[in-house]
């Protein structure tokens, strides 16, 4: 069967330009229609395309228009409540709603010297003086990064001088809320020589939002920089969301991509970082909690390119009901990155008989003298640390939850932000049978 | 306390206990020994909850209600505890989290307040001195990563935490040198009182050293041989357990 719906190949992007920022830009314009044809040609992705076999995205095509809406909407009361709560917490905060920059909501006015965070729209309508190649084939790794060429409506730009150390985070707070909305931000970090700084991606969705995103972050880690980006969906159960995490190391840079999935319908992260130079550190970690019908596939991608840099990854998953989970973890160690030092892990927990995990390491290696590691395992809740635990006193629900939050621990403890660590926590525990009482204890 | 009755236990169809006959009373101390596969630790776990275990026939009643209906959360919370022969490795689970979240399961169901961080932090410290534990283990996950000895020293520091009624060590002795052995036999002793009841499974006279039993049992192929004082594990010692299961010699002995 041919997955390709009518509904999209109808939408005229001559519709859409007007609207979308930067549309006085030649480039811009130019940019977006290349971009929408090559989609237009391509179409959505079916399963017979090897990274996509395991991940249906005829939901997509199958719901309404693909174009962006235009008009930035009213904040939900819970983006507020979630703004002013987080604005509590002293980071940088820049608060998106349906994809366009709500500036009363964000608090970005006291950023240190050195640093730069603009709305991605202010500045593709002003002067935008951003690289003309970030909104170019050569950097889109799927052909969904196609479409956010061609109908990125807004997002984040920050930039980060050489020798700036950025202490506290910058949060992107990006809100869905209302049926049928397609979703394009786009995140463009670039971080100077000697800079560092922590970037917090957080997709939150109405409960009843059933909308499409689809989103590219870009990060450019500078010589001796060292970035670290998280990524945290708590989207509506019926969102589908579509992404890509790509990262460009420079020599001796240090990059660290979390990604954290807690719910949305369908998702897909696809995370890639390029090591280019030598003596770069790349650090991937990843923990999801599924359940009923949701489908979460990670696609991960790793260039060691130059020699003597050095890649870890630790992915876990915890699937329930009739969840899916999907880890394709790919190492590319190219001809000549002698004394690369690779290693992979991912760890599946299948809390159901109905839940499904396909997990794939895919280690390439054409250098010699290179250190790659990889290691899967899937299981089940242990029998024997579950009759422990109950013989001391825990009850059957609460031992599980122990067993399930100590699990997923392990990829919980290296957070190294005070406040998403305990986000993170206790959107686990609060999803586990007597997770309260564990959350009490902590 | 503890009065088991012709006690029958399978597991995949095959009898590991053959008609258990015991009674053990709040103050006392029994040991039980035997050779390998002679069914001590099933006996040990079965006591504690253990589900893989089935029971053919029989009774077991623990202050005079039927034990094998109860939970193994049950269980503990009423008083039982065992201490595992192979302590279960917990990852990402920090021992202080495990023995804050054990200790107040059982306060709760007794209806007594949880105790709070600081509370707990004490006690846990003065216990862990007293069976000459490193602190740096409440940080650790349980027992992932522990040696032997911090194992066992673990499952000794629980059971002075718990306070539990009636304690079953299984082998708690086996892999310890000889300091390890001391501390751990004066944890044992410690608890000893007229209101508890310990129950020492062990290969070995060793143990029996440090902590003096009220009675020894020698189990052998799901039943109990014989059953004596303190001197007959100093007779096992002595002759093994062959001596035990050459009938002409129980003979001779009876």
């Amino acid at each position: 069967m041919h997955v390709q719906p009518q509904s999209w190949q109808k939408i005229e992007l001559s519709l859409v330009p007007d609207a979308l920022a930067g549309h006085d830009s030649p480039w811009i314009l130019a940019a977006r229609k290349t971009a929408f044809k090559r989609f237009s040609e391509h179409g959505f992705p079916t399963k017979r395309e090897e990274d996509w076999k395991y991940t249906d995205v005829s939901l997509i095509s199958k719901r309404g228009s693909l174009a962006p809406d235009n008009i930035p909407p009213d904040a939900p009361s819970e983006a507020k409540l979630l703004a002013w709560a987080l604005s509590g917490e002293g980071m940088h905060l820049m608060v998106f709603v349906n994809g366009h920059f709500d500036s009363e909501l964000s608090t970005i006015d006291d950023l240190p010297d050195g640093v730069q965070l603009s709305s991605l729209a202010d500045m593709l309508d002003g002067d935008a003086n951003l690289p003309e190649s970030l909104f170019s084939q050569q950097h889109e790794h799927t052909i969904f990064a196609a479409l956010n060429n061609a109908f990125v409506t807004d997002g984040a730009v920050l930039k980060i001088a050489p020798d700036t150390v950025l202490e506290t985070p910058i949060y992107l707070l990006l809100i869905a809320s209302g049926h049928g909305l397609a979703i394009y931000p786009r995140i463009i970090v670039m971080a100077g020589k000697n800079s560092s700084a922590t970037v917090i991606e957080h997709y939150m969705g109405t409960l009843d939002a059933h909308n499409f995103t689809n989103v590219i972050t870009q990060i450019n880690v500078g010589v001796g920089a060292k970035i670290e980006h998280c990524k945290l969906i708590q989207e509506g159960p019926a969102a589908l969301h579509i992404a890509g995490v790509h990262a460009e190391q420079s020599k001796d840079s240090s990059f660290t991509s979390r990604s954290f999935v807690f719910s949305g319908r369908l998702v897909r992260n696809d995370i890639t970082s390029s090591l280019s130079e030598t003596g770069c550190l790349c650090t991937f970690d990843g923990l999801y909690l599924l359940d009923d019908k949701q489908h979460v596939d990670h696609h991960t991608r790793i260039d060691h390119i130059a020699p003597c840099s050095t890649s870890r990854e630790y992915y876990r998953g915890i699937l329930d009901g009739e969840s899916r989970g999907v880890f394709n973890g790919k190492v590319i160690v190219h001809h000549g990155a002698n004394q690369t030092d690779a290693h992979q892990t991912n760890h599946h927990l299948l809390l159901s008989k109905q839940a499904e995990i396909d997990t794939k390491p895919q280690l390439e290696i054409f250098a010699d003298d290179v250190k790659c590691t990889h290691g899967a395992t899937v299981g089940q809740i242990s029998d024997e640390g579950l009759f422990y635990l109950r013989s001391r006193g825990l009850d059957a629900d609460t031992a599980r939850s122990v067993l399930i939050y100590g699990f997923a621990n392990d990829i919980i403890n290296r957070i190294n932000t005070p406040y998403l660590r305990k986000r993170i926590e206790h959107l686990l525990l609060d999803r586990l049978p007597q997770g309260d009482m564990v959350k009490e204890l902590l | 306390m503890l009065s088991i009755k012709n006690l029958h236990v399978c597991i995949d169809g095959k009898e590991i206990l053959r008609g258990i006959n015991l009674d053990v009373k709040a103050g006392e101390v029994h040991a039980i020994m035997g050779p390998n596969a002679s069914g001590k630790s099933t006996l040990a776990q079965l006591l504690a909850g253990r589900e893989i275990y089935k029971v053919t026939a029989g009774s077991v009643h623990y202050l005079g209600r039927d034990l094998l209906a109860m939970s193994p959360e049950r269980r503990a919370c009423e008083g039982v505890f065992l201490a595992f022969q192979y302590p279960v490795e917990i990852p990402g689970v920090s021992n202080a989290l495990f023995l804050k979240t054990a200790l107040n399961a059982i306060r709760k169901y007794h209806r007594l307040p949880e105790l709070d961080a600081m509370d707990f932090l004490k006690l846990v410290r003065e216990r862990m001195n007293r069976v000459g534990m490193d602190e740096a283990l409440l940080l650790r996950a349980v027992n992932e990563g522990f040696s032997g000895g911090e194992k066992k020293r673990n499952e000794i520091l629980q059971l002075n935490i718990l306070q539990p009624k009636l304690a079953i060590l299984d082998e708690t002795d086996s892999g310890l040198d000889i300091d390890a052995l001391k501390l751990v036999a004066d944890g044992v002793n410690d608890m000893r009182g007229p209101d508890r009841a310990i129950i020492l499974v062990t290969h070995y006279q060793r143990l029996l050293d440090y902590i003096v039993p009220d009675a020894v049992h020698v189990l052998s192929q799901g039943c109990i041989l014989k059953s004596g004082g303190a001197d007959l594990a100093k007779d096992l010692e002595r002759h093994g357990y062959n001596w035990l299961e050459t009938g002409d010699l129980i003979k001779q002995i009876a």
